[in-house]
């Protein structure tokens, strides 16, 4: 198989799109995810259990130096960046906010980018912020796969249009579709 | 032109021997530190000297102090927040400090305690419970930079609001305008509460333990460190404590699957606080 993690930024409205998606996917799905949704610091555990009952997959908050594995989607901690290593496990920070946010998407995108290469998936979703767009150039840089939602179909379209204008973006594509090229790309 | 695939090699290899050039010439040593981390960091670097890799970078950092010091900096954790998690200083209060009291002294190590925001706010829960004539605080990060700013203990004014907020959730009975005076956009806090605190370098990597300790506070330090290290670290505070002694890290932290787990009790499993069993 090609791709062997994707990574999913999502700000303002992401739970609902969060929602489409993962509840889109396919019940086979392998892959595993890994997500940055902009919440505040103090949130709880509420998003993590919402999503965990939308799939047969797991879907939990990433713990340092996790082993990513395969049937699992991992959420980003409130008030941490969520990076990928080298040998394919998580671990977390606490320095300054980036683009004004931590967990911030060009974190987990750059790191993720050079751990996975081309065997990557990145996916920018609907947000009032221009936080990920430099991570899907990275993506792209290192020759992995690049989905934008159409603005049109996002609660807030200026993060996916921030990407969208930086001229990375390989796939424009309403909500409501992303799972099924998920499941395309990823087909075993 | 090289490949994506041979670059990334070649500046792995680089990112190694710059590591090493650091360790051998200034004996702080990042090599077991998380990698994605470093790296990053170290991109940011080149960036803003407008170099072009990291072996450029090492010879930077070889001939030129201050460029080694900037690196010091961008590598060590300098994010921080007085009563940063407001429930963990809550469940010390609730859970820690009544078995603290019944010591007719105690000793308190704070590990890794940066700009020293959090060392204050534990001076002032001492305060608060009557324990602080009777407590030594040694408060200690390989930064000697942030260790100055923590012995002044002056703060942005701009912060204060949300450290009250901080403050009353994590059980504070004062008002924590007492323990501050403002001036402009500075706000001083009290002398007291330093008069038992001493700031030292010290190293958890490369230093050995500290002394007999009844509470060692460490928070968001191992998240930064490789497996092994923080392996390591965790046996150098097991050995720092007294039997029956505390350990408190942050709440992404855990003594789970280290090797010194069987020597504690979990005391509070979400607030990562422990207790070295007496056996």
């Amino acid at each position: 198989m090609n791709y062997h993690a994707i990574v999913i930024g999502s700000s303002a409205g992401g739970l609902q799109a969060l929602k489409t998606i993962i509840s889109g996917l396919s019940p086979h799905f392998k892959i595993p995810i890994i997500i940055c949704q902009h919440r505040s610091p103090y949130s709880d555990s509420f998003m993590v259990q919402f999503l965990n009952e939308l799939t047969p997959l797991l879907v939990k908050e990433a713990d340092e130096k996790e082993l990513i594995t395969e049937r699992h989607i991992y959420l980003a901690p409130p008030n941490f960046h969520l990076l990928v290593e080298e040998d394919f496990s998580l671990s977390l920070t606490v320095e300054e906010k980036v683009n004004f946010a931590r967990p911030s998407i060009d974190v987990l995108f750059e790191t993720a980018a050079e751990a996975y290469q081309h065997h990557l998936i990145g996916v920018i979703l609907t947000g009032a912020n221009h936080d990920g767009a430099k991570g899907m150039m990275y993506i792209q840089k290192k020759g992995g796969l690049t989905i934008a939602q159409n603005p049109a179909t996002a609660e807030v379209p200026i993060m996916p249009q921030t990407a969208i204008s930086s001229g990375c973006i390989d796939y424009v594509v309403n909500l409501e579709e992303i799972a099924e090229l998920l499941n395309k790309l990823c087909k075993t | 032109m090289q490949n994506n695939h041979e670059e990334d090699v070649t500046s792995q290899i680089e990112l190694e021997l710059l590591l090493e050039a650091i360790f051998r010439q200034y004996g702080y040593d990042f090599r077991n530190y998380s990698r994605a981390h470093v790296k990053r960091r170290l991109y940011n670097r080149l960036r803003q000297h407008e170099l072009a890799s990291f072996s450029q970078l090492q010879h930077a950092i070889l001939y030129d102090v201050t460029v080694f010091h900037e690196v010091l900096r961008d590598l060590s954790i300098n994010v921080t927040e007085m009563f940063r998690d407001p429930a963990f200083y809550a469940s010390l209060r609730a859970e820690v400090i009544p078995i603290l009291k019944t010591y007719p002294y105690i000793k308190i190590w704070h590990a890794g305690c940066a700009t020293g925001e959090e060392v204050y706010s534990f001076a002032i829960l001492l305060m608060e419970e009557g324990l602080y004539e009777r407590s030594q605080i040694y408060a200690t990060d390989f930064n000697t930079d942030v260790l100055e700013t923590a012995q002044k203990g002056i703060y942005p004014t701009s912060r204060m609001k949300e450290y009250t907020l901080n403050y009353q959730a994590a059980g504070g009975k004062e008002s924590f305008s007492k323990y501050y005076t403002a001036r402009y956009d500075a706000a001083l806090f009290d002398p007291e509460l330093k008069k038992n605190i001493v700031f030292a370098e010290h190293n958890l990597v490369t230093d050995s333990v500290f002394s007999e300790v009844n509470l060692i506070i460490c928070r968001n330090v191992l998240i930064y460190f490789n497996r092994s290290l923080q392996n390591k670290v965790m046996e150098l505070f097991a050995e720092s404590l007294i039997k029956g002694g505390f350990l408190g890290l942050g709440t992404k932290e855990n003594i789970m699957f280290s090797p010194v787990e069987s020597l504690f009790k979990v005391l509070d499993a979400e607030q990562k606080i422990y207790q070295k069993k007496f056996v």
